[in-house]
Formats: C-alpha cells, structure tokens, sequence
C-alpha cells in the first residue's frame, strides 16, 4: 500500500533547502513558486528519503484565478507518495518550468498540457500541440473556452 | 516423342506444313493457360478453406457448395473495379510490370510434364529454362514497386531484389544435385530416372530447394515484400482491378508452377502405381502446396537481414555440402545399392540441419546511427 | 566505391494495419534502419474531458467506456473508484467481488488481443489471432450476460454495479476458469519455443529498467523490464490485499519479455478468478448514493493496474453535480514515451513489433 507522504514534513525539508520556494501548504499537496518548481523537483527526486523517481501524473487546473500544475510524485523505492503543485497567475501567458529532464514521462503530458490549458512549459524540447492540430484557436480546457 | 508432336505429325499427313506446324502450338498453350487458371482457381479456394481450418472458422462456405465458386465471385469482382493508375506514378511501366510478373510464370509450365509425353517442349536444357524465366518475374515486381511512386512499394521493391538474389544460388545448387544424379537437364529424363523419388535420395536437397522455392515465391515466412503489417501490400499496394488480378494470379501461379517443379524434381513427377499419372501428378502437386499453406498458417515472419542471414550463412554452404555428398556418390557409389544411399543421405541430412542450427543463431540486428 | 544515400521519411499511419488504431509516425528511414521515429496522435481525439465537466458524475461512466476500448469494464472501475474516494462512499462486500471478477475477466481478455496482435505484427498470419478470439469470445458471451453488452459495458454504477449477475453466469464463469489454463497450454505450444518467434523479439526493443521508470512506464511495458511494480499490490485498491497472487517479472525488457508477461500474467488472473468465485458473497449490489451527487470540494488522483498500465483519474470537485476537472491519465501514451529510444538503429520490422509489444489502444492516448 502506497503511503502519502507527510505533507508538513515535505514542506519543511524544501523550505530548509529553499528559503522560498513554497507558497503554500494546503490538505494534500505543497504548492510551489513556479519560478523555484524545478528545483523544488530535483530535490525531490534526488534527495535521500524522498526519491520521488516516478511521475505518475502531471496536469492542470483552470481556477479562473490561477491555473494550477499538479505533479502526482511517486517513489517505486519507499513506495510513497506526494502532491506537488504550482499555481501560475498570468492568465496570458502562464509559464512553468518543464521538469522534462528530471521525468521524461513529463514529456507528453506537458505537450497536452500546453495543447488543451495554453501554459507554456519552459525548457521543453518540443512543445508543439499534441491532440489537436498546429493552427486551431485557443485551448479548450480553459474553462473560458466555449 | 511428346504427344503434341505426335499431333503435329498426324496434322502434317493431310495438312499443309505451316498449319501443321501452328495449330499444335496454339492448342498447347490454350491447355497450359487454362490448366494454370484452373490450377490457380483451385488452389485459392484450397488455401483458404485449408487455412480456415488452421485457424479454426470455417472459410468462405456461400458461394455454391461448400463456397466452390468463391474464386469466381471474387475474379468477377475484381474485375469490375475501377483501375487506378498513381498520379504520379509512371503510367508505362505501372502498366507493363503486372505482365511481365505473369507471363514467365505462364511460362515455366511449358516444360513441366504432366503425363508421359505430355510436355509442351521437351527442351534439352528443361531445368536450366525453368530457374531463367523464373527469375525473370522479379523484374516485374521491381518495374511494379518502381512505378507506383509509394515508398512502401520502392521498400518492397529493393527487398525483392536482395531476396532473389541470395536465393537463386541455393536453390541452383540444390538442382545440380538432382541433375548430378540424373546426368541431363531435361524435365522428362528427370521424371523418367526417378523409380525412387528423389526426396528420399536426397533429402537435404530437397529441404533447400523447398525453402528457396518459399522464397522465391514470396510465402511464408519469407514474404517480406508484401508483408502485410509492415509495408501493408508491397509492391502491389497501387493497383487494383485486373492489374490487380494480375499480380494475385502472378502469385498462386508461381506457387502452382513451384510445386509442379518440386514434384518433378523430387517427387517423381506424374509417375506412382495404380491412379493415372495425371492423378497423381495432381495429388502431388497438392500436397506440396498445402505443405505450403502449412507453413504459412503457423510460422511468423522473418526479419529482413535474417533472412539473408538464412540465405548466405545457412543455405548457401549446405546446398554445397550436399553437391558435394552427392557428387561424391555418383561417383564412386554402384548404382545398385540405393537404399545404402537413401540411409547416408538421410543421416548427413539430418546431421547437417542439427549442426547448422546450433552453428548459427539468427539474431542480433541493431545498428548504429 | 561508397555510394551515395540519403534517409528517406515513410509516413506510416494513420491508416496501417499495424498501427492499431489510427496512429501515425513519421519515420526517417535509412534504408530498412530507421533513424528517427515521431509520433503524431490526435486522430481520435474526441474531448472527452472537456465533454465531461459538463455531465454528472454518472453520467461520465460511459465515456470512460470508449477509452480503452478492449478493457472497457477496467475503465470504469478506475473511474468509480476514484469517484468513490473523492465522495467517500463505502461499497457492499458483494459488489468489490463482482467489480474485482469483471476486471480480471476484462485483463484476461485485454492480453489476449494484445497477445494475438503482436503475433500478427510479427507476420503470424491470423492464426494465433483466432485461436486468442476464441477465448475472447467466450470472455465477451460472459460479460453479455452481466450487462448485455458485448464491448462498452458501462456496467459500474457510483456505489456499485448496475445489475447482480444472472444465476448461469457463476457456473458459465467457472467452466471458463477451469478450461482456460488448459488454452493458454496450448498457445504456448504454438508460440513458446517457435525459433522464427525468438529470433525476432528476444533482444529487440529493449526499454532499460532506469529509463522505463523515468517515463513512467506502467502495466506489463514496466513489468517486463525488470521493475517489481504492480499497483494491486503496491497500491491496494478494491480487495485486491484478499488474493493470493504473484506478479511476473522480466529481466530484459525487450519484445519476448512483454509478450512472456503477458501471458503470465492471464494465468495469474485466472488464479485470482478462482479465488474471487469461491469467496464472492450474498448481499446487495449498490450501496446508498443520492441520484445527483455532489461530493465535497477537494481532488482525488485515484489509479489502478489496468491491463495495459496505470490507468488514472485525476477528478477535482466543486460540490457541484459534474466534475470541475476530469483528467484522465492514459497509460500507453506514457509507455510510449520511450519508442522512439526502443526502436533508433532497428529495422522497420522491428518498429512495428516494438509497437505492436507495447499494446497501445488510441481510444485511450487519444482521449
């Protein structure tokens, strides 16, 4: 059975990493800076006691006020698990770091992202639409798209 | 004397000489062609309610009885459909290629007896005649993947070429044998010295020129240039109607024309007790393709350079060994004795296969890039 | 003299025979070796997370049906039981045996396509494919009894199931477990020790054990390369901590050991079948939920080990009757990820099995 990780322990650790990098600490999940997310992501990854080697999920989340990034972490060593989210306000140009080459299995799933929210993954390789076709306007799941 | 020549006299006794001389011609070949369509028509019904039975259904069953007019269902269909030429194709030899596929395939019947005499020419170079005109459809199945303008159809294309090529020296070298043993090239001679088939003779022989013969005509599991899941049709991918029609009877006759050469060769053609020769020509001539569909309904498809793996490091110095074993025997082995023959052989054979097979291991295949 | 060449691109899909579906790669070959390898998907895109923020959360059931098609009665049940999580509803003892048989019977039957296909793709002829239909078939008369339908079952209500099962199926089911271990004796027969089988997939498509987990392979494509994960065991969901029942692993991770896990893994499920028969009890079939359900404000990422990966639901509630998000994650658009790294330097041949091994099904990448 996987365990979730203690989220209040996880959010100490990054702030003792990195001053400050978390925004906010909510039920199930550490919410990040998304300037401070990628670093935030390696730590997760590589320390001892975390090693969240395995993203099982990545999507988004149209708030109206924010889009919200969610990183469904999980460690296949301690069996596991943690939230990991970064909120973007700019509701023009919403950008993220890509975590790409810390989990390629980011790779697609930031694409879709970019294809159906319109936030922008920074550092990606190939960030080109995924489901729909290069050229179709706007980006569906943004719950202002109708 | 072959039948048709006896005709040609009888003719020339009442006829002018110019007649004489073309009405047996022309009689000769209307035979070959529907014998061959008949066989083709035969044999795909045969292949796909023999197959149907591998693969637990039934098989087309609606057409007539027991579905026995499928074929003609399906020729009539496919020459009612539209004939598509690629724009961009080249439209001559998209037009040539499917006749140069079928005709040297009509014509290799010209030397298969089916009866005693009954041979349209008994050429003097019958065997030698026979891997010629063979080879010749492979043009044709290259002029087809050229012409289309599809990559799928040049890929095939170029598989056909290397295919061939690393095939045709086996399967030569595995008819000396037989024509070592034999001492001529004619197909009757070859018929007529076989009191014991040559597959018991030699067995290794017989073994690398079936499989050559697989690959010659393209079925499996050497079919990689219409291998379906791969390059979808290969070189036929861009035809359709009678073009089409062509290329599908192209094939069944090369595996009708195949296996009139193994039974010839190896199974001591339309000789054997009791039946009519025809019968029995014709029940060997099945039993060779449902060995074929056989193997095809079973077995997976190799990968391209396995299968000139195959070729080169596997066939190629076996057809050589057995030459060899076979030459050796005629020459200093009395004719008298053949069934100390028949056991030599059957041991090298089998010794042969075993060691090959733990010799090489078709793997590997990654390069590079 | 070296001659002068040049790769040439081969646009394959999105009608193929082998790319299952409507997938499409452009493929730069050189020669037979392919160089580089570019998935374009969307063919089949149908927006069907966008569709469902706007239906109830019940009304959602069938859609998830049309995602993977082949483990249609799987999708549900990762739907419902995330819905479950988020709204914290309880199931009857009854229904978690019912839901935990269909979901076997569903990965059985899922193997068994992705078996037979991959034999196809290997140039097979049919032949192993219809030998795998006819147990297919019998899998699909079963869930016709249960629900009456032979592919999209919508069978999985929120709290339950939408119907017990009628009094012949346990004994029609039991017959079937009882006769299955006997067929997969005999495709082994046919495939196991078939040399042209071994030469054309041992070794070739290789995903590493690192680079599997770091794209998030899941499912069989995990398992095969040597990764001891399996969330019915890792992950507990449903009753799965009730069975008795070991997960295969391969060593190598090339085409053989994901077709080797495969078959392992349907005589596993035939074991946890048997063990689900004997102990299924009495008792209702759907438990208490309101027609309209609201459940609380909060989010779920509820997964599990569908046949062909890690099949997820990312649901995000906003107390209303339809979800606010609705994010699915597919598992073989993950798995194929690592492709184009499985088949640089292999033939086209070899591409196609690769493919074909790491049974993907565009009703699901495709959404």
């Amino acid at each position: 059975m996987t365990t979730v990780f203690n989220v209040e322990y996880a959010a100490k650790k990054i702030i003792e990493a990195f001053p400050d990098s978390v925004a906010v600490v909510v039920k199930v999940a550490v919410v990040v800076n998304s300037n401070s997310l990628y670093q935030v992501a390696e730590f997760l990854k590589d320390t001892s006691g975390f090693e969240f080697d395995y993203l099982n999920n990545l999507t988004a989340v149209d708030y109206i006020d924010y889009f919200e990034v969610v990183y469904n972490l999980n460690s296949l060593e301690h069996n596991h698990s943690l939230v990991l989210k970064t909120r973007c306000y700019d509701r023009n140009r919403p950008v993220v770091p890509s975590v790409i080459s810390l989990w390629r299995a980011a790779d697609y799933q930031e694409r879709e992202i970019y294809d159906l929210m319109g936030i922008t993954f920074e550092g990606h390789p190939n960030l080109k639409r995924l489901l729909l076709w290069e050229g179709f306007m706007g980006h569906p799941l943004r719950r202002d798209y109708l | 004397m072959t039948l048709l020549e006896q005709f040609q006299l009888w003719l020339a006794s009442m006829w002018p000489d110019w007649a004489a001389y073309i009405t047996p011609a022309i009689v000769g070949i209307l035979v070959i062609i529907i014998f061959v369509l008949t066989m083709v028509m035969v044999i795909i019904y045969f292949e796909r309610r023999f197959m149907a039975r591998f693969q637990i259904r039934l098989g087309p069953n609606r057409c007539g009885p027991e579905g026995i007019l499928q074929p003609i269902a399906d020729a009539i269909k496919v020459l009612f459909k539209e004939d598509i030429v690629p724009a961009k194709g080249d439209k001559l030899v998209h037009w040539i290629a499917p006749i140069v596929v079928f005709v040297p395939i009509l014509m290799i019947f010209a030397v298969v007896p089916i009866h005693k005499g009954a041979i349209l020419v008994d050429l003097n170079v019958g065997i030698v005649y026979v891997v010629a005109i063979s080879s010749l459809s492979t043009v044709g199945i290259y002029m087809a993947g050229w012409a289309a303008n599809n990559k799928y159809a040049l890929i095939s294309a170029l598989r056909t070429i290397a295919q061939m090529v690393s095939y045709e020296l086996p399967v030569v070298l595995s008819i000396l044998g037989v024509v070592l043993m034999v001492g001529s090239l004619s197909m009757n001679q070859i018929v007529d010295s076989q009191s014991i088939p040559f597959i018991l003779l030699q067995p290794l022989g017989f073994i690398i020129f079936f499989l050559g013969t697989l690959a010659e005509m393209n079925r499996c599991p050497f079919d990689l240039l219409e291998a379906e899941s791969e390059i979808i049709a290969g070189y036929h991918i861009e035809y359709s109607g009678m073009k089409f029609a062509l290329f599908y009877l192209g094939e069944y006759g090369h595996a009708v024309a195949y296996s009139c050469i193994i039974t010839t060769l190896f199974l001591s053609g339309w000789r054997g007790p009791l039946l009519p020769p025809i019968i029995w020509f014709l029940i060997k001539i099945m039993v060779v393709f449902a060995l074929i569909v056989w193997i095809r309904s079973t077995i997976p498809r190799l990968r391209v350079d396995q299968l000139m793996a195959f070729a080169w490091k596997c066939m190629l110095p076996m057809a050589v060994i057995n030459l060899f074993i076979v030459a050796a025997e005629v020459l200093w082995l009395p004719e008298v004795f053949p069934w100390i023959m028949i056991a030599v052989n059957f041991a090298f054979a089998c010794a042969l296969v075993l060691l090959w097979s733990k010799l090489f291991v078709l793997g590997g295949g990654r390069v590079e890039v | 003299m070296a001659i002068k060449t040049e790769p040439f691109i081969l646009n394959m899909g999105p009608q193929h025979p082998s790319t299952h579906g409507v997938f499409r790669m452009k493929v730069t070959l050189d020669g037979e070796v392919v160089v580089d390898v570019e998935p374009v998907i969307g063919y089949l895109h149908r927006g069907i997370e966008k569709l469902a923020e706007g239906r109830t959360y019940t009304q959602n059931i069938p859609f998830t049906d049309r995602l993977d098609y082949l483990a249609s009665m799987t999708n549900n049940f990762a739907y419902v039981l995330a819905v479950e999580k988020l709204a914290g509803i309880k199931v009857p003892e009854r229904v978690e045996y019912l839901r935990i048989i269909v979901a076997e019977m569903m990965r059985i039957s899922s193997h068994l396509m992705a078996v037979g296909f991959f034999l196809n793709d290997l140039g097979a002829m049919m032949t192993p494919m219809l030998y795998m239909f006819r147990e297919r078939e019998k899998l699909l008369d079963l869930f016709d009894m249960v629900c009456g339908q032979r592919l999209t079952y919508n069978y999985m209500r929120i709290g339950g199931v939408s119907q017990d099962i009628p009094d012949d199926f346990l004994p029609a089911l039991k017959r079937f477990v009882a006769e299955m271990p006997g067929f997969i004796d005999e495709y082994d027969q046919l495939l196991a020790e078939n040399e042209i089988l071994l030469v054309r997939t041992k070794g070739v498509g290789v995903l590493p054990k690192d680079l599997a987990i770091n794209i998030a392979a899941s499912g069989p494509v995990l398992r095969a390369s040597g990764v001891d994960w399996d969330i019915r065991r890792d992950d507990t969901y449903s009753i799965y901590d009730r069975f008795d029942f070991d997960i295969p692993i391969g060593n190598v991770g090339d085409c053989y050991d994901r077709y080797w896990v495969r078959m392992q893994e349907m005589s596993q499920s035939i074991r946890i079948l048997e063990q689900a028969i004997a102990q299924l009890p009495e008792g209702k079939v759907c438990a208490d939920v309101p027609q309209l359900l609201r459940p609380p404000i909060g989010e779920v990422y509820g997964h599990i080990e569908a046949p062909k990966g890690e099949l997820g639901f990312y649901l995000v509630s906003d107390n209303s009757i339809s979800p606010y998000r609705f994010h699915i994650r597919p598992p073989t658009l993950i798995n194929l990820t690592a492709l184009k790294d499985m088949v640089i330097g292999w033939k086209v041949a070899d591409l196609i099995i690769t493919f074909g091994s790491m049974d993907v099904c565009l009703g699901e990448i495709d959404r």
